[in-house]
């Protein structure tokens, strides 16, 4: 009867964690490879609206973006202002920006480049007009208006 | 005699990796943006040529700065807008009132009925940006539907469901015929 006995302590085998190293390293593969940093600090609330007949914007690389809403820094008031980049900016200001951010793609981009313009939904319309019009005399006439999904009746 | 060279302890090695995992999970955002894509005019010469429109071919959509709709100076209201663009755009020849039909020949659809119909939007500067994006997308959803039923009727499939030849052969058939009136000078 010996033969069936329990030799020794009975005791729960340490769980070997060697692989965990790789499996971690894949963990960081993939958001290494999804991440996108991001590129600038809001200084402009941008609650954008819902609507429901939307596209996803593709090519991240392709879109420049526009924000425009009331300052985040209440000191400043609530007046919807325009955010180029890091910096408030004015409508006369977008010729250049627009200039810059062809400049810094390839040739091949630069017709595909798309301008999303992420506004405020309280923000009136006469600012997002001005934005528009200027966006028209550069000829950047690809352009997006950043939404949320759902229902544009609830807006 | 090979001299042995000590392991190195690779214990610690976990650990950093999950820094730098903790590094990619804070920085990441993974938000994908979605929006209504639009292409706008080129700029307008200075010149005084107006295209003559006919009336019954325009529906004009107006935006005022309380965000109140008028549809061809009749107020309306945005739960009814989508009905009315589309009712508008679908061609009806028989129909005095309605905008004139043409026909033409698209490949892979055939001969269709297009109406010559233009939906007008107008908004003043005062409008708030969610009304406006409220009725861009309303006179969307009018234009995907018509788009939708086409579709139903030509492939017998849903617009999601075509390829890529079929889904540009519906959207030349019904183009998306909005336009923006050129914003007043104040």
């Amino acid at each position: 009867m010996g033969k069936f006995r329990k030799e020794g302590k009975k005791e729960v085998p340490q769980v070997s964690t060697s692989s965990l190293p790789d499996i971690v390293y894949m963990l960081i593969f993939f958001f290494m490879i999804t991440t996108s940093m991001r590129d600038v600090e809001l200084k402009v609330k941008t609650a954008m609206p819902k609507a429901s007949e939307i596209q996803k914007l593709e090519k991240k690389a392709l879109v420049s973006s526009i924000y425009i809403g009331p300052p985040r820094d209440t000191k400043l008031g609530t007046e919807s202002r325009i955010q180029l980049d890091d910096a408030f900016a004015r409508p006369a200001d977008i010729a250049d920006w627009i200039q810059k951010e062809r400049d810094s793609r390839s040739e091949a981009d630069r017709p595909l480049l798309t301008t999303a313009l992420k506004v405020h939904k309280e923000t009136r319309m006469g600012v997002v007009t001005d934005v528009k019009q200027e966006l028209r005399k550069v000829g950047a006439f690809r352009i997006n208006y950043t939404t949320l999904k759902g229902s544009a009746l609830e807006n | 005699m090979a001299r042995k060279v000590p392991e190195i302890n690779s214990s610690s090695q976990a650990d950093i990796a999950f820094l730098l995992l903790c590094f990619f999970l804070m920085t990441t955002s993974m938000d994908v943006d979605y929006g209504i894509t639009r292409r706008l005019p080129p700029p307008v010469e200075q010149n005084d040529e107006d295209v003559k429109v006919k009336e019954r071919n325009v529906m004009n959509v107006l935006v005022n700065k309380n965000d109140r709709l008028l549809v061809n100076g009749r107020p309306s209201d945005i739960s009814l807008l989508k009905d009315e663009a589309k009712r508008f755009m679908t061609p009806r020849p028989n129909d005095e009132t309605a905008p004139e039909t043409e026909r033409k020949t698209f490949d892979l659809v055939g001969e269709v009925l297009m109406s010559k119909g233009v939906i007008s939007l107008q908004n003043d500067r005062g409008t708030s940006y969610a009304m406006y994006i409220s009725v861009q997308n309303e006179l969307a959803r009018a234009f995907n539907e018509l788009r939708e039923e086409m579709s139903m009727a030509k492939f017998h499939k849903h617009l999601d469901q075509l390829n890529e030849d079929q889904t540009k052969a519906i959207n030349d058939a019904v183009p998306v015929r909005v336009s923006e009136a050129e914003p007043a000078e104040y």
